[in-house]
């Protein structure tokens, strides 16, 4: 040993263009990770071209604007078919409706009382079961709706069937009600507790703060979270073919049963010829619903974003 | 006896824990109405939390203590019928980083007016004139009065710091506290929130907290002087800074510590 003698030298200047296991292992981590992201992305638009290339023979051919937003006749497998799908629209609008009509005020009140009140382990404890609620698989709510909600409608309203746009909207408020808070209960949290404490110094009570400045300073991060909650349902096929009775109608009161988009696609799919004419329709239909679920996100995510730049 | 007007802030054996960690050790201040007295010392000697005591903010905390007592104007703080909504009408506080709310302007103003006022009827005339009051007492009214809808966050930091006094003004408290109000400014926005400061001294009580030896030394009457936790001195600031009776004083003013 020649301690003392030479100063101890981190690296040999000899080494400095050779390119070791590390240098490796990190150009190999950068190829992995590279490809992990834009993963996404093609996948995303493989999956609409499939989408757009399987719907676009109808498109093309024998679709009618009109006829196809305009009519609720949808009879794909008559010997004369029509494809009006506005009753398909207006099953989806109702049980989407109803549905965030009864989570928006239940998620957002939770996320407020998440966010400001609970505190230690209750938080703690509701953060766990929000999420736990949201882990739940679809079906299992669909079964839910057929298999307790069904008789309870019947017999606490006295109609004849359970299966309609009450079951399915109580069904879909649920589903779509924690994932609403998880993100609305984010967006409280990114107020800064300064604004807290300054009201708090001027005599504000907690739900002063709350309703005066936390609320209006997150208000984007709000909407967002609804935004996404709407996406949400407007996507859900399982539990809303479950609950929802299935039949093509115009509902005209919350007992009525309507048929949703997601539905009809998941319900006919397997009984179409691949190719057929009633095929590509409902890849029209998917279409449909990637663009409205698309741009719903892609508002709810410019809302966010918004709010950062402030 | 001497004539001594009472006391606007009078404190008698104030402890305070944070958890099991004691703050702040039989704190006996009688602080004079109407003039600024400065709080100074080491970082971490108790000076923030003894101003946060004092309009009771520091229970935000929740695990916070304290024995002892408090008067302002007479009145015990913390006596278990007092409101912190009263407290917080008699004691205004302006903190360290601006802090104006994400409102507009005249919001801002109006925050605490509103607080305090909850169920009574306001003109639209009456506010107007509330939000021009504030702004020109301190010395804001011409830069902002033609953008009193704009966002206070927009504003630069001596006009937020300068917004977040104004905001205190309209419910008329006895005490202002101010928790090193300058120390995230430039020296020219240093100088002028001084100023403003100085200009309210004999409407208000003022207790400011700072680092800054010589904002302390030209901008308050009285100077207290506080050590882990405890208060060592407290007299007349040119007192304190020229002739201190302490040795701890003399040593952290001549910057041997702190």
């Amino acid at each position: 040993m020649m301690i003392g003698t030479n100063r101890p030298q981190s690296i040999d200047p000899a080494k400095l263009d050779r390119r070791d296991a590390a240098w490796l292992v990190d150009k190999l981590v950068q190829v992995v990770v590279f490809i992990g992201g834009i993963s996404g992305i093609i996948f995303i638009i493989g999956i609409f071209v499939f989408v757009t290339s399987e719907g676009i023979g109808f498109l093309t051919s024998t679709f009618k604007f009109t006829e196809f937003f305009g009519s609720i006749q949808w009879r794909p497998t008559s010997n004369n078919p029509t494809y009006g799908i506005l009753a398909l629209i207006a099953g989806t609008a109702s049980v989407t409706g109803l549905a965030m009509i009864l989570a928006v005020p239940f998620s957002i009140g939770a996320a407020i009382f998440i966010a400001e009140f609970a505190s230690g382990k209750v938080r703690e404890a509701l953060k766990i079961l929000v999420e736990l609620l949201a882990a739940i698989p679809s079906v299992v709510w669909g079964f839910i709706g057929l298999s307790i909600m069904n008789p309870l409608i019947i017999e606490t309203f006295g109609v004849p069937i359970g299966l309609n746009v009450l079951n399915s909207g109580v069904i879909l408020g649920l589903m779509a009600a924690p994932i609403m808070t998880t993100i609305a209960e984010d967006a409280l949290k990114a107020v800064p507790d300064t604004y807290r404490e300054a009201a708090e110094a001027m005599g504000a009570t907690r739900w002063q703060v709350v309703f005066r400045v936390v609320l209006p300073a997150a208000k984007n991060g709000l909407v967002a979270a609804i935004l996404l909650g709407v996406g949400r349902g407007f996507g859900e096929t399982m539990a809303v073919l479950m609950a929802s009775g299935h039949s093509i109608n115009l509902p005209t009161s919350v007992f009525d049963s309507v048929r949703a988009l997601t539905a009809t696609i998941a319900a006919e799919l397997g009984e179409t010829a691949v190719g057929s004419e009633h095929y590509q329709v409902l890849f029209t239909l998917g279409i449909l619903l990637f663009l409205v679920t698309f741009v719903i996100n892609l508002t709810a995510d410019l809302i966010v974003k918004g709010v950062r730049k402030k | 006896m001497d004539r001594q007007p009472s006391p606007a802030i009078d404190t008698q054996d104030l402890n305070l824990w944070y958890g099991t960690f004691q703050a702040l050790f039989d704190v006996n201040l009688k602080i004079k109405s109407g003039l600024i007295t400065s709080l100074i010392g080491p970082s971490g000697c108790g000076k923030t939390t003894f101003l946060r005591c004092i309009n009771r903010i520091n229970e935000r905390l929740g695990y916070v203590r304290t024995t002892g007592s408090i008067e302002v104007l007479g009145h015990d703080i913390y006596a278990p019928e007092v409101e912190l909504i009263q407290v917080r009408k008699l004691v205004g506080m302006v903190f360290q980083r601006p802090n104006p709310l994400p409102l507009s302007i005249r919001e801002n103003i109006l925050f605490g007016f509103r607080t305090h006022n909850a169920g009574k009827k306001i003109t639209k005339s009456d506010e107007d004139q509330i939000v021009e009051d504030a702004l020109k007492r301190v010395l804001l009214w011409d830069t902002v009065s033609s953008r009193l809808h704009h966002s206070a966050t927009h504003l630069s930091l001596e006009e937020q710091q300068k917004l977040c006094i104004a905001r205190l003004l309209p419910v008329k408290p006895a005490v202002l506290l101010m928790d090193e109000p300058c120390s995230a400014l430039d020296p020219r926005a240093t100088e002028a929130v001084e100023e403003l400061i100085w200009e309210l001294r004999g409407d208000f009580t003022i207790l400011i907290v700072t680092h800054n030896m010589a904002q302390a030394r030209r901008a308050s009457d009285e100077c207290i002087f506080m050590l882990l936790g405890k208060v060592i001195e407290h007299g007349l600031t040119e007192d304190v800074f020229i002739s201190p009776e302490h040795k701890e004083t003399a040593d952290y003013i001549e910057g041997r510590y702190g």
